[in-house]
């Protein structure tokens, strides 16, 4: 297995849309594994999806569990991912591997229902909210080529406005 | 050689502030680096970091058309650059109340005491002028428990009569 290398905006490759995958066969494990092996390298950080290393097909992983103040699932392997369903919206802050030193507030559904496929290739769906939905869709949002920077909300905020930050 | 300075302006409000100060600064080879601008009031106020091959005094030189057509004062200090070393604050006040003297000494006196690290501190005065409301938000950095962070403050929320809304901060990095 091999740590593999984050590409780093402005990098227009992070701007490219993935591939569906057709079959999960044992290449694709054997780069989910390289995956999950970058992803373990990297202290603090609790998602990763393939367009960041270079690798244009859908698929993410995302593993909470570090955090269980939030509710999780656990270590998620998703493969063409697919949200059918979301709801409410809470601002939050992120960071992301591919925009170092730098953190800001975004705007996600707070509640989502999504499918995929897991690293065997069978179908999965989840509920999720929170947190754990929130590194959903930013790592989602990676494979189509979209960044956390381009959803940011201002500095200043409305007092009325729930922030779950 | 490139030196960084802060520089700080403050002036009436109107528009076309910014527009005039970054476009001198460029035009002087300067490169800006970060800022926070903000109407106050009836004023607009601007700190800046800004790199330039100029000394201090031929930055007051290239900024005095500024004093002289948009009646800003500028401030100018040489300092240490320091970009790519933020600290992420964990933690999030939003205070308000009925306006009065002594909010923001009370509030930070005790944060202050916990050795909270003040990363970001907005505040403005709503409401009407015969019944003004203060609003504050604050984010920072402090390296103790959400628990002694509000038993701190509970004392002066009594004592001031002011709402504190406390939130961890927890920055999902993906």
């Amino acid at each position: 297995m091999a740590k593999l290398e984050i590409l780093v905006y402005p990098d227009e490759r992070l701007r490219q849309v993935s591939q569906i995958v057709k079959a999960v066969d044992s290449k694709i494990q054997n780069f989910i594994a390289n995956l999950k092996e970058t992803l373990k390298s990297l202290p603090g950080c609790v998602g990763i999806a393939a367009p960041q290393i270079g690798r244009f097909e859908r698929i993410i992983i995302v593993d909470i569990s570090s955090r269980p103040q939030h509710k999780n699932h656990g270590h998620l392997v998703l493969v063409n991912p697919v949200i059918l369903f979301s709801e409410g919206n809470s601002v939050g802050r992120e960071g992301c591997l591919s925009v170092p030193e730098y953190t800001g507030k975004v705007n996600r559904a707070k509640f989502i229902e999504l499918e995929a496929q897991n690293e065997f290739g069978s179908n999965v769906t989840y509920q999720m909210e929170g947190y754990e939905a929130r590194a959903v869709q930013h790592e989602i949002d990676h494979l189509d080529g979209k960044l956390f920077i381009d959803r940011l909300v201002g500095k200043r905020n409305d007092l009325k406005r729930r922030m779950d930050i | 050689m490139q030196n960084w300075y802060m520089v700080t302006f403050v002036g009436k409000d109107r528009p076309g502030i910014v527009a005039e100060v970054s476009r001198i600064l460029f035009e002087a080879g300067g490169n800006l680096g970060e800022a926070s601008m903000s109407r106050l009031g009836g004023n607009f106020a601007v700190m800046l970091m800004l790199q330039i091959e100029s000394e201090k005094e031929q930055i007051e030189n290239l900024l005095k058309p500024l004093w002289d057509n948009l009646g800003l004062f500028f401030h100018i200090d040489k300092i240490a650059g320091n970009l790519h070393h933020h600290v992420e604050p964990n933690f999030r006040l939003s205070v308000h109340g009925a306006d009065q003297a002594g909010i923001v000494a009370a509030v930070t006196g005790s944060l202050a005491e916990l050795k909270f690290n003040i990363l970001n501190l907005e505040s403005d005065v709503g409401g009407t002028p015969e019944k003004p409301v203060y609003i504050m938000h604050i984010e920072g950095f402090a390296d103790c428990s959400f628990e002694s962070l509000e038993k701190s403050l509970q004392p002066l929320i009594i004592e001031k009569e002011i709402v504190v809304h406390l939130v961890p901060i927890d920055t999902m990095l993906g």
